[in-house]
């Protein structure tokens, strides 16, 4: 059996002693008897050596394909992980410290949630930022219960957003009893008429993705002003790596900001652990869930950074807190500032804009190959198509070892590429497209 | 220290990208008026600037950790290189089932194994932590009322005073009033108040066993048969289950619905705050209410992930933070059957052990034996020379111990709650004693130098008022100030 209790068993009995108690059981007498296990009770196989451990976790790791050549995105996306990423968050005393209540041995945690703080305030254009929650779509269900009062309640939900973060939100909704309104899709990007239509007012936000569930580039400015002019707040969710390129959320409005930091250097890792960021204006500061990491000085004049505004938060505010969050995501929100400090801003202008001419490429040539383009509007680097059957172009793909778009339906994909897909890849998907296609 | 925002060059990079080989896109769409003010560093810089940090960081790794509630066991090095398997990084979450047999075995696995820990009979692994799990829990609660037409009715959970603050946070969120009941002197749950508090407005109890005090509370089975016998469900915050894993099983004690912290229980890290993990299990009866698509196995011998009509949904994207899961699943193969009682045993003894050789100086706020954790009461030492909890555990920095949970459980004063988990060694444990007890002796002679501690740490105490009263929460560049 593997085991990390370092005593031997002669020295955990003589500890046991020199506490007072003749044997086990003492210890544990304020347990009913009838509902304690019996030695050996638990049923569970045998423990492990770390050796026969490692090689069952490898057996199912070994069950999993890995595929080649990725298009999927959909909320998820494989981008290049700079080495140095990997080789930073591997340190043990990043990894094995606790939230950092005790500032003056924790610096070093504090001042990487500080520095990524800035660096999301500096790629949306928002004022302040927090240390993170668990991810894109929790994000902005906690971006919802930011913007709601009494009388302004009711939450509208573009129903371009990706499907997981409409379900997330809407799970946050039924338990906070917040209405939620779906505004429809039309071409592919928010239907700004049904919008002004639907608003009223006790709308409290608008929340929308940019770019879109299917790739698209909203006018996010002018549903903002919607949105604002019924007295509304604007959520945007944005792909982090877009803004390389694209408005930012403040530029457009916003008055909070979230999204999935997951391209900034975290792997596919079949959903998580991945990173929710959520930045708002300086009026939004005192609603913002979660840690937030502040500057000050020490008692002898130095810098020192401190886990500040905490009277918002649980652990003061108990009942009347308006989020539970402690635990987030730290560890991927240093993994976050190392991988935005080794592309800097021109490396992420260039992945963006790589990104995006790569699934203008594919899109290009997957046109050529007889497949349509579902929606009119500009993209970024994921666009949606229609072909008469879209299982069979995705099993010819899988088949090449490519994992291709999203199947939304029976004829429409959902297609992403990144700067890790070649030109290569990309007429090789073209070409078995064509084949399936017959044409 | 400089941030890194403040260190580098205009023009200084890593080279990542190579050229591009297809034809460039001019988007008509509004671009950013400028570039993000993001580091201008080399490889060199980042490398050494994150050295530097990681330096000003305590961790498990660095020494003694008795964090109380948050279970600072030691990180086995076999959890981060399983967890690093390619198998399991390179996967998408919407590749098809067929594709992901490993991670859905593997989640099925995990399951089988928390159930048989917990006494449950199903598990979400959506929850990315603790407070996650807590929320996803009323939910499930809030659902079987929902279903069995009582919703309206049963609009209050019950909270004991000494419960974690995220326990009534959660409540809220969840859409309930929050009634809090006091403690009986014995840190454990007053019966009489509980009784007082039940009724057909009941949706239910969350509560933590061992308790917040570190009392294993004896009345538990009459404590859930009270909110049962009210029609209400009965919630366990898993926070203290290490105590416990292996001896006795929250679902054996009368809970519907458990919530485990695999970053606290199962070994895995808490990388400065996170990223955890924090599944729900329940019984059959709030099994079809689980958010998230979860793993069955089908009749051909592959699994596929399936979500009951009447699931709540989804509290995030996806299926959890599935690495850490890996993790902690690494970590109950490796304990097994005999492994994981083991662990909580000595746990207990460890707690204990401390606690008998502290307490004829630091006042125990409640005498006897305790769990995985006792919490002491710094209140007369703070009447006798005005040494606070604070001082001591400033005073535990200079040493290289990490101090306990301060100021917490709130019913107890001046409180310190100890927990040294099973993973240290007699002598660790001997040495922070003599640590604490020296404390103890200079603070009554000298209680200026206390209040003075830390001496040896990279800063001393931080201005924590200012820093509330003039929030400075992110850097500026200097042309933008």
């Amino acid at each position: 059996m593997g085991t990390f209790v370092p005593g031997t068993g002669s020295e955990q009995l003589l500890m046991l002693h020199e506490s007072g108690y003749a044997d086990w059981d003492a210890l544990f007498a304020d347990v009913p008897a009838q509902v304690r296990l019996a030695d050996g009770a638990l049923d569970l196989p045998d423990g492990l050596s770390e050796m026969e451990a490692a090689a069952a976790m490898r057996a199912l790791a070994d069950k999993n394909h890995r595929f080649a050549h990725i298009f999927r995105g959909a909320g998820a996306y494989r981008h290049y992980i700079p080495a140095i990423v990997g080789r930073v968050t591997r340190k043990e005393n990043f990894l094995t410290s606790y939230t950092p209540y005790q500032a003056e041995i924790s610096q070093g945690i504090l001042q990487s949630i500080f520095e990524y703080q800035s660096m999301i305030c500096e790629l949306t254009g928002m004022d302040v930022s927090n240390a993170s929650v668990y991810d894109g779509a929790a994000a902005t269900a906690e971006a919802a219960a930011m913007c709601t009062e009494r009388k302004r309640n009711k939450v509208y939900l573009s129903q371009t957003l990706p499907p997981q973060v409409i379900q997330t939100v809407q799970t946050y909704c039924f338990g906070s009893n917040t209405p939620v309104q779906l505004v429809p899709e039309k071409d592919g990007v928010t239907d700004l008429d049904a919008l002004k239509d639907l608003l009223d007012d006790t709308a409290a936000c608008v929340i929308m993705a940019q770019p879109n569930y299917y790739g698209q580039i909203e006018d996010a400015a002018a549903i903002g002003k919607l949105a604002h002019e019924a007295g509304a707040k604007l959520v945007m969710n944005c792909n982090p790596i877009s803004l390389g390129l694209l408005a930012t959320p403040a530029e457009c409005g916003a008055d909070v900001a979230v999204g999935e930091g997951q391209p900034l250097g975290m792997p596919l890792a079949w959903g998580g652990p991945y990173l929710g960021y959520m930045a708002a204006t300086t009026a939004m500061m005192r609603k913002l869930p979660g840690r937030i990491v502040g500057e000050t000085t020490d008692n002898a004049g130095n810098r020192a950074f401190v886990l500040t505004l905490q009277a918002r938060e649980q652990h003061i505010r108990r009942e009347k807190a308006k989020s539970n969050v402690c635990s987030n995501e730290a560890l991927c929100a240093l993994t976050a500032g190392v991988y935005l400090s080794a592309v800097g801003p021109d490396g992420l202008a260039q992945i963006a804009q790589r990104c995006c001419d790569n699934a203008h490429y594919l899109a290009s040539q997957l046109e050529k190959a007889g497949l349509k383009l579902a929606f009119s509007n500009e993209f970024f680097h994921e666009f949606v198509t229609e072909c008469p059957d879209a299982v069979a172009v995705l099993d010819a793909l899988a088949e090449q070892d490519i994992l291709g778009g999203l199947p939304l339906d029976e004829h429409r994909i959902l297609w992403c590429a990144t700067e890790c897909n070649t030109k290569e890849e990309m007429d090789q998907v073209a070409q078995i497209a064509k084949e399936v296609c017959g044409q | 220290m400089k941030l890194i925002l403040e260190k580098g060059a205009e023009g200084r990079h890593v080279s990542l990208l190579g050229n591009s080989q297809v034809p460039a896109v001019q988007l008509r769409a509004a671009k950013r008026a400028k570039a993000p003010a993001l580091p201008q560093v080399s490889e060199t810089e980042i490398s050494r600037h994150y050295s530097a940090l990681a330096r000003r960081c305590h961790g498990v790794n660095d020494g003694f950790y008795p964090l109380g509630s948050c279970t600072m066991k030691y990180n086995p090095a076999i959890n981060e290189e399983v967890a690093a398997l390619e198998g399991f990084t390179g996967v998408h979450p919407l590749q098809p089932a067929y594709t992901v047999q490993g991670s859905l075995e593997a989640l099925a696995l995990m399951e089988k194994k928390l159930c048989a820990i917990t006494g449950m009979d199903a598990f979400t692994f959506q929850p990315a932590a603790g407070a996650h799990g807590e929320f996803t829990g009323l939910l499930l609660i809030k659902a079987y009322h929902q279903a069995r037409g009582e919703a309206a009715q049963r609009t209050k959970i019950i909270v004991p005073d000494s419960a974690h603050g995220t326990n009534p946070a959660s409540a809220t969120m969840a859409g309930y009033t929050v009634v809090n009941i006091p403690s009986a002197p014995d840190g454990c749950v007053d019966l009489e108040a509980l009784r007082a508090a039940v009724g057909p407005d009941t949706a239910g109890l969350m509560l933590t066993n061992p308790n917040t005090v570190g009392l294993f509370d004896k009345n538990i089975l009459e404590i859930t048969r009270i909110v049962h016998e009210a029609g209400g469900l009965a919630y366990y915050d898993g926070a203290n289950l290490n105590a416990v894993m292996g001896i006795v099983r929250p679902g054996d004690m009368g809970f519907d619905v458990i919530h485990l912290n695999l970053h606290k229980t199962f070994s895995t890290p808490h990388g400065g705050g996170g990223p955890g993990a924090g599944p729900v299990g329940c019984k059959q009866l709030l099994a079809q209410f689980l958010p998230g698509g979860r793993p069955v196995l089908q009749q051909s011998g592959s699994y596929d992930l399936e979500a009951d009509q009447a699931s709540i949904g989804s509290v995030r994207a996806f299926h959890g933070n599935f690495l850490v899961v890996m993790k902690a699943l690494c970590y109950v193969m490796m304990l097994g059957r005999q492994g994981i009682p083991e662990a909580a045993r000595n746990a207990v003894l460890n707690a204990n052990y401390m606690r008998v050789k502290l307490q004829d100086l630091y006042q125990m706020a409640y005498p006897g034996t305790c769990m995985h954790e006792f919490v002491m009461s710094l209140q007369p030492l703070k009447d006798q020379c005005g040494v606070s909890a604070m001082d001591i555990a400033k005073g535990l920095l200079d040493h290289g111990i990490h101090p306990p949970t301060m100021y917490f459980p709130l019913i107890v004063h001046e409180a310190l709650m100890v927990e040294p988990t099973e993973t240290e060694t007699k002598e660790t444990l001997d040495e922070a004693v003599e640590v604490l007890r020296g404390l103890y002796e200079k603070a009554l002679q000298d209680p200026e130098y206390l209040h003075a501690c830390p001496h040896n740490t990279p800063i001393g105490r931080p201005d924590e008022v200012k820093a509330a009263r003039h929030p400075l929460l992110r850097w500026t560049r200097e042309e933008n100030a």
